[in-house]
């Protein structure tokens, strides 16, 4: 015991002070690309030919991107000609309405919180169940690492269950594979009501990479979501962001 | 005919046998022990119908063997009787291609069940069956568990995955395109470096080209630190299921670091971005190599208290130690590879027996005797250590080139096999082209596909309440295998 009482002091208080203080991310952080209008050249469309997800589209001449399906590749910025295509580092993405995330790379309106019913329950206690739909174990390890002491989840009342029935909210990552449409539908029909659909990534918000596979949907084909966090995948911030927002903990 | 890692060779070069010579032939020289099944797969022959590749690895001479035979039925004599190495491959050429490999011992489809297929079951007064999943109690991936039991001991396990298929392969024929990279980068998040790498390596191959010694030095870097996140994560989450806590609440965070550092390299924690066929998008100057060294040594240091700590507790040890064990032989006989085939004795790394740019003369390989969980736990540690020393002196000894150069066309008609050591262990891609030189067949193994049955084997006669814990000793990708 005392070897470990040692090791403890030896590393320290970990946990980090957001939200209290802006995260440090790295200096080469993609959150998804930002349209210039101002400098994009109306009849070029090279940005789109390299959109792996097809992300951007052209509508009147003018780009848009949709966050729900960027991957954050910034492949658009490399081929852009006309330099119209900036970096956008803010971390925070997360939004309530589907069509928050479609405009020049930066979101419409940032997640707004729950209603004042839903606030009362689970404002100050959030039980989260998550299902991983066909994810590629990247947005669930950045889910898994809320858990730790660095991010410290619990410190806001929020809890990883194991049991659907003990669940106020489902976060779901993947594009919903042909083989797991059933166990998330089952997963969510086990939920007490009121309940929460929380889709981290792009592949479950829009199919992401695997959109156009025969293999799989998405999940709002399949559930009602109440909050869309996009990212490929999304920072752990990102969703602590997202999840503090609808809790009007930010 | 043998070929090096990522050496491409014309599709007429290959030698193809005729049946009954092409069996005699895989069986002999994968029971001679000097050879392994890397990969087994069928796809379009050039002469219209299935040909099946058989990708043989030689550890001992760094050199890859390619067998193949067009078959004229859709019927044939299966290999797994005599080698038990194919036996996961030939369930996936019944899945995918229809062809029957007759007198397989358990010819159901990899992915997708049907009605029909029932799970091996035991009959007896006293025996029950438990299943577990797709959806598990944590955040993992899923998968489903089949358990025949008497009380708590486990008389046979039956894993049934496929729950994450997405259809990767077939989406990269026809390719590469503006997507393919990204598809290879999500294989399996945690091992975004292994597999882009590796996929890279293939295009290169294909294309004639060799990125510049700094580019490859630097995706070394980079596996390294996925290596050295995802063995801390397992040392933590190891800890954890023994009930350990300040292991694993250490290692939970310290994985974050190391992740961090990847970060700090390319801006994603998994790596993405960074991997380009002809070499890597981001480059590492002085002040972050800088940083990143001094990162590095913090963050092994505080590793270094946790796994002494895991490794001298005796409640942890008496867990660790006589669980979930296979053998030297089970090993040979399964074609494991990674860390799981090291902690049986078997020293058995892509990095130092295929002489890879730029691991030669530089790394080590370990292992440890055992196969027990306490094996495949100290094994992680030891390939550790042996990652952050080889990871600061490459970065301090960066060779001066640029770090991106252009790829051509590929080659049409042709076959490369690129494999990479990645943190579970051996990454296996193959490519064809076709006439254009568009992608035919793109055939991905991830280690994940050996490995699988190790911990159905491990299980026999153990406890159920062990299985927590040998699970994690393998921590084995679920979308890797699935695809």
């Amino acid at each position: 015991m005392i070897r470990e009482f040692f090791a403890r002091l030896r590393q320290g208080h970990r946990t980090m002070a957001f939200p209290k203080k802006e995260p440090v991310l790295s200096d080469r952080f993609r959150a998804g690309p930002k349209i210039q209008a101002a400098l994009c050249d109306a009849g070029c469309e090279v940005c789109l030919s390299v959109c792996p997800t097809k992300a951007l589209s052209k509508k009147d001449g003018r780009i848009s991107v949709d966050l729900g399906r960027c991957v954050s590749c910034m492949d658009c910025r490399d081929v852009c000609p006309s330099g119209a295509v900036a970096l956008s580092a803010d971390y925070r993405l997360a939004v309530r309405s589907r069509g928050d995330l479609v405009g020049d790379g930066e979101v419409k309106r940032l997640a707004e919180a729950l209603n004042a019913e839903m606030l009362k329950l689970f404002g100050r206690s959030l039980k989260i169940r998550q299902v991983s739909a066909g994810g590629c174990n990247a947005c669930e390890a950045d889910i898994n690492v809320l858990g730790t002491p660095a991010f410290d989840l619990g410190r806001f009342g929020i809890q990883i269950v194991a049991s659907p029935r003990h669940a106020d909210a489902l976060v779901v990552t993947g594009p919903v594979s042909a083989n797991m449409r059933l166990a998330l539908k089952k997963t969510y029909e086990a939920m007490p009501a009121p309940r929460i659909v929380v889709a981290v990534g792009a592949c479950a918000i829009s199919g992401g990479l695997f959109d156009g596979s025969a293999e799989v949907s998405r999940v709002d084909e399949v559930l009602p979501v109440d909050l869309f966090i996009p990212g490929c995948p999304p920072h752990p911030i990102t969703i602590l962001d997202g999840l503090l927002r609808i809790l009007k903990r930010r | 005919m043998t070929v090096g890692n990522g050496e491409a060779i014309s599709i007429d070069r290959v030698t193809v046998y005729p049946l009954c010579e092409w069996r005699e032939a895989v069986i002999r020289e994968v029971k001679s022990g000097f050879w392994r099944l890397s990969t087994l797969f069928g796809a379009q022959s050039p002469k219209g119908g299935i040909r099946l590749y058989a990708v043989l690895a030689g550890d001992r001479v760094g050199e890859l063997d390619v067998f193949a035979v067009d078959l004229d039925d859709v019927r044939y004599q299966a290999l797994t009787p005599q080698c038990p190495q194919a036996h996961l491959f030939e369930r996936e050429i019944y899945e995918q291609t229809g062809v029957m490999p007759v007198g397989h011992p358990w010819l159901k489809p990899v992915r997708f069940l049907r009605e029909q297929d029932a799970f091996y079951k035991l009959e007896g007064s006293d025996v029950h069956e438990v299943a577990v999943g797709p959806v598990h109690a944590g955040v993992i991936e899923p998968g489903h568990f089949r358990f025949q039991c008497r009380g708590e001991t486990v008389f046979n396990l039956e894993i049934a995955l496929g729950y994450q298929h997405r259809g990767v392969e077939k989406m990269l024929v026809g390719g590469p395109d503006a997507r393919s990279m990204h598809l290879l980068e999500t294989v399996a998040g945690d091992t975004t470096i292994g597999h882009s790498w590796a996929y890279a390596q293939a295009l290169e191959g294909l294309a004639g080209c060799a990125p510049s010694r700094r580019a490859l030095e630097l995706r070394a870097v980079a596996l390294e630190l996925e290596r050295l996140a995802n063995h801390t994560g397992d040392l933590g989450a190891l800890a954890g299921d023994v009930g350990y806590l300040p292991t694993n609440a250490f290692c939970g965070r310290l994985r974050g670091d190391f992740l961090n550092m990847t970060a700090l390299l390319c801006g994603n924690r998994f790596g993405r971005g960074l991997v380009r066929p002809g070499g890597v998008r981001f480059d590492l100057e002085p002040a972050r190599v800088e940083v990143l060294v001094a990162r590095l040594r913090d963050a092994m240091d505080d590793v270094e208290d946790a796994a002494e700590l895991l490794f001298s507790s005796p409640s942890v040890l008496s867990r660790f130690e006589t669980t979930g064990v296979i053998s030297q032989a089970g090993c040979l006989e399964l074609g494991l590879v990674g860390p799981t085939a090291r902690a049986c004795g078997v020293r058995r790394d892509l990095r130092t027996d295929f002489s890879v740019l730029p691991y030669a003369g530089k790394i080590t390989a370990v292992d440890h005797e055992g196969g027990d969980v306490y094996s495949r736990a100290r094994v992680r540690w030891l390939e550790m250590q042996e990652s952050a020393r080889f990871i600061e002196q490459q970065v301090n000894s960066l060779s001066g080139d640029e770090c991106m150069g252009s790829v051509g066309a590929l080659s049409p008609r042709s076959l490369v096999v690129s494999l990479v050591e990645c943190w579970r262990g051996e990454v296996c891609h193959v490519a064809l082209t076709d006439e254009a030189g568009k992608l035919l067949k793109y055939k991905i193994t991830d280690p994940s596909f050996h490995n699988w049955k190790a911990l159905e084997v491990v299980m026999c006669g153990g406890q159920i309440s062990d299985f927590p814990l040998c699970n994690k000793s393998f921590n084995l990708s679920y979308c890797g295998h699935d695809l």
